[in-house]
């Protein structure tokens, strides 16, 4: 602890910070606006339906929620396992965690059939519901999580630093087991009865949320000239990988494990073999896109390091994970379910037919601008609190490391 | 719970006491079928919403079907009739819930669900069918 | 409070209703009215409503039990049956081994367990005390939860707005809905449309009655033959059962 880290608001109104919060606010407000439509005139003008009920707001929601938890991990990495490196970055992991969370669950209330009783929502609990859990863990998370940067910048605070980090860690998972078993509860639907989803949804918190942590650091560091540490992003690159892997490991535990039990055989050769769209996203999209190729991306000697390379991995993890959740929330409903085991069935109601599924345009917008709010909210805290380390320039932040030369200068710019 | 509600209502309801009083410059509130209403009308104008409310879970959750507080009944008693003889819906601008209500800055939802006019064959169905069910009994 | 005399007013439109039905022909309701539960008497759990459907009965190309749904309870379509509401539908089952079709109805299964009361964040999704499991409108948000979790895919989604309700079964935007058993029918002592319906118009496969008196058709008949519920391997308990299936 040579140097304590200063930590400074950004400064200025540059046109690029204007035009960012421009561009965020126009697609927060087409998200608002195609909410409306959608309340408006009901869900038929959506892609959704009596088979597919749920659509790409959740897939937009669930995947913000989890990636929120995972998000946090940095700061949990820096106060709960000691890692003096990160401890400049958890201000932006806890900031991160909440706004990714307020988006996601905005996404979520401005999808349901009747928003206006939200009041109704949080005023009449049903204890027995994961849902209604769920309300709770979400709440508590905003509170722990405030409380955990509160003492991280109070001064006076800063010695329950480790305690806070404690806690947050633990509601966090908490919290995405929670996620998780929003599916696992869903007996009846074969996709999602595998005891592995809760497990696997911690594996994709931890993946997502870090590829967004990247994305969001090299952004603002680049946005406002302030130094950036190559070893730093380095370490975080090979966290992503090792988080990325774990996700394709549980991914083939969950599908193995399917294959395991003759009851869900069918579903599973809907996902792997015969989905058709649901098959080539699992594939391509989740196992290679947003699997293989960030692990070459970032293990690869070729590329490894390279911050075109952690940045480009970093995005095909957010895209993969968003195919990710898709197949299992939109594939998961379109396998139709079982009520006849061994028969053949058909009716008006498409007993035994795949749902078809086409996402309209307003539940993409509605879904992305949960996106930006999280990313306007954190734009504008940046502006107002300091989150932000002055430089996170190697020498700057892990003293240990002076010896190995680095070219970039240690004081503060912008 | 209740407890609550009421309190909110007293401290609300002598703004709605007094819309009603000058009725010169209160709302015009069309008059429902027969002499009076299901309780004294001063009641009815102050606490109906607890009634209506306190109906409605008795009803949808302990299958009590009484007629005193039912909506269906209040439609029943006091939408209007159009001069060309068909019923108007009871929450349209001027019509009897949403007179007081445009006037008071209340908005209610329940007229999207429940219908706003009276049905009378509605009566007439469920006694043939009942009937049949008499006859049911043993057959089949 | 106490004192106002709001039944007197009343008498008059009781008797009405009443004379209504002494028309119909050659019936009274004195058999009913035995039956039939007091209107400011609470359902209690000594009664469970079931059905029985007899598969062999029932016949392909008949929808006698799904038309007088939709006319009960006033669920009309506009044609786009993706998102359209359906409470009952006829399902047309084939064994691929031997070829052998069967065709029945399917409906809320009115599960004793029901997973989708179970998930319910706010407590909408409900089981009465005699078993029919509803949705209180009044206090579902749509969040469709109970539809993920049903296992018949009983429930339908209102998706776009609806006008022309029937008196007795509000239904509106943005909620969920399912077969209620025609519980404003039952309140009245009333079998459910479909199963009048089904004796009326089809061909008397379906009968409606109290699983837990042991003396009643219903009770009678599951005792004697050999029936079966959907999915009873999942443990919900169901209250329809199936002769012939
Ligand atoms: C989303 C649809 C919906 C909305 C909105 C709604 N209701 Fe209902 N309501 C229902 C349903 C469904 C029933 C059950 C009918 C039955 O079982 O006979 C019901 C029953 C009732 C009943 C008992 C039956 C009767 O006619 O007396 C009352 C009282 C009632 N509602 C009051 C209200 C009030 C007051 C509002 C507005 C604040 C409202 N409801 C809004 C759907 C709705
Ligand atoms: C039998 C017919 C009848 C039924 C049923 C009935 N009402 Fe009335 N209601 C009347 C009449 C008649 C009046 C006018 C009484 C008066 O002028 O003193 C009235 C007056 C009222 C008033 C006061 C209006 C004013 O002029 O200030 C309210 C509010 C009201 N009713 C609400 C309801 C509600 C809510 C229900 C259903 C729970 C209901 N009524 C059911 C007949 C009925
Ligand atoms: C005499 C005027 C008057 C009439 C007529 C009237 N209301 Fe009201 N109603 C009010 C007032 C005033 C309030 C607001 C009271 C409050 O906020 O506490 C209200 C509130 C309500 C509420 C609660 C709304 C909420 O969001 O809290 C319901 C439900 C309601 N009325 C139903 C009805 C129905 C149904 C009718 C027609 C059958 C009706 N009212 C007719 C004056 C009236």
């Amino acid at each position: 602890m040579a140097t304590p880290i200063k930590f400074r608001e950004i400064e200025g109104w540059g046109p690029g910070y204007l035009a960012l919060l421009a561009g965020l606010g126009l697609l927060v407000l087409s998200g608002l606006a195609a909410a409306w439509f959608m309340e408006h005139n009901g869900h038929y003008v959506t892609g959704m339906n009596n088979q597919i009920v749920w659509g790409m707001p959740h897939v937009f929601a669930v995947f913000l929620i989890v990636a929120a938890s995972g998000a946090l991990n940095v700061a949990s990495i820096a106060s709960v396992f000691g890692k003096t490196p990160y401890k400049p970055l958890s201000r932006l992991s806890g900031l991160l965690a909440l706004t990714l969370l307020a988006g996601g669950l905005a996404v979520l209330v401005l999808d349901l059939g009747r928003p206006d009783r939200l009041i109704v929502a949080m005023t009449t609990y049903n204890f027995k519901s994961v849902f209604a859990w769920n309300i709770y863990l979400y709440t508590g998370f905003f509170a722990v999580v405030a409380v955990y940067l509160w003492v991280q910048m109070e001064r006076r605070m800063n010695r329950y630093t480790t305690v806070a980090g404690w806690v947050a860690f633990l509601w966090r998972l908490v919290l995405t087991t929670g996620t998780g078993s929003i599916f696992g509860f869903l007996v009846a639907r074969e996709a999602y009865d595998a005891a592995v989803m809760g497990p696997l949804f911690i594996a994709m918190s931890f993946s997502f949320g870090l590829a967004i942590f990247l994305l969001v650091l090299m952004l603002t560091y680049g946005g406002t000239g302030r130094p950036l540490g190559d070893r730093i992003l380095k370490r975080m690159g090979t966290l992503l990988a090792v988080f990325v892997a774990a996700v394709l490991y549980f991914t083939a535990v969950q599908h193995l494990t399917n294959l395991y039990a003759a009851e869900h055989i069918g579903v599973e050769r809907f996902i792997l073999l015969e989905g058709g769209v649901y098959t080539s996203l699992f594939w391509w999209g989740q196992v290679v896109l947003g699997g293989l190729v960030p692990l070459a991306l970032l293990l690869l000697p070729r590329f490894a390091g390279s911050r075109a390379s952690i940045a480009l991995a970093s995005i095909l993890v957010v895209l993969g994970g968003l195919v990710q959740v898709y197949v299992i929330i939109i594939g998961g409903q379109a396998y139709p379910l079982v009520l006849f085991p061994g028969m053949e069935v058909a009716s008006s109601f498409m007993d035994g037919e795949a749902a078809t599924y086409l996402p309209s345009l307003y539940e993409i917008g509605l879904g992305v601008s949960g996106i930006a709010m999280a990313l306007l909210m954190v734009a504008l805290a940046v502006k107002v609190l300091p989150f932000l380390p002055a430089s996170l320039a190697d020498a700057a932040i892990d003293p240990h490391h002076t010896r190995t030369a680095t070219t970039e200068p240690a004081a503060a710019g912008a | 719970m209740r407890a609550l509600v009421l309190l909110f209502v007293l401290l609300v309801v002598p703004a709605a006491a007094g819309a009603q009083e000058g009725r010169a410059s209160g709302p015009v509130i069309p008059k429902g079928k027969g002499t009076q209403c299901v309780a004294e009308t001063d009641y009815m104008r102050r606490f109906h919403m607890i009634e209506l409310t306190h109906q409605r879970d008795e009803t949808v959750h302990r299958g009590i079907r009484t007629e005193r507080y039912s909506l269906k009944e209040c439609v029943e008693c006091h939408a209007s009739v159009g001069t060309d003889g068909t019923p108007i819906s009871i929450n349209a601008p001027g019509q009897f819930c949403a007179s007081c209500h445009d006037y008071a800055a209340v908005t209610i939802d329940c007229f999207q669900c429940h219908a706003s006019k009276p049905d009378g064959s509605d009566q007439a169905g469920l006694a043939r069918s009942l009937a049949v069910a008499a006859g049911m009994e043993t057959v089949r | 409070m106490s004192e106002f005399d709001w039944k007197r007013r009343h008498f008059m439109s009781a008797a009405a209703a009443a004379a209504g039905v002494v028309l119909a022909p050659g019936v009274t309701l004195y058999g009913i009215a035995a039956k039939a539960r007091e209107a400011d008497v609470p359902v209690t759990s000594e009664t469970r409503w079931g059905l029985l459907i007899d598969v062999n009965r029932c016949s392909d190309g008949c929808d006698a039990c799904v038309s007088a749904c939709n006319e009960e309870n006033g669920i009309e379509g506009h044609g786009r049956p993706a998102t359209d509401a359906q409470w009952i539908r006829k399902v047309q089952l084939r064994d691929p081994r031997t070829g052998i079709e069967k065709h029945f109805p399917v409906m809320c299964q009115h599960c004793a367990e029901p997973p989708c009361v179970d998930v319910c964040p706010t407590g909408a999704s409900f089981k009465r005390a005699d078993g029919i499991v509803l949705v209180d409108k009044h206090i579902c948000i749509g969040c469709r939860y109970c539809m993920m979790a049903c296992p018949y895919k009983a429930r339908s989604f209102i998706h776009e707005n609806v006008s022309e309700q029937r008196p007795y079964a509000p239904r509106g935007k943005g909620t969920v809905e399912s077969c209620t058993m025609c519980v404003h029918r039952v309140d009245a002592g009333a079998v459910p449309a479909c199963v009048e319906a089904c004796g009326e118009r089809g061909n008397g496969a379906m009968l409606f009655g109290d699983l837990n008196d042991p003396d009643s058709e219903i009770s009678q008949r599951i005792a004697t033959y050999a029936t079966r519920r959907i999915r009873a391997d999942l443990g919900v308990d169901p209250g329809v059962w199936y002769q012939n299936l």
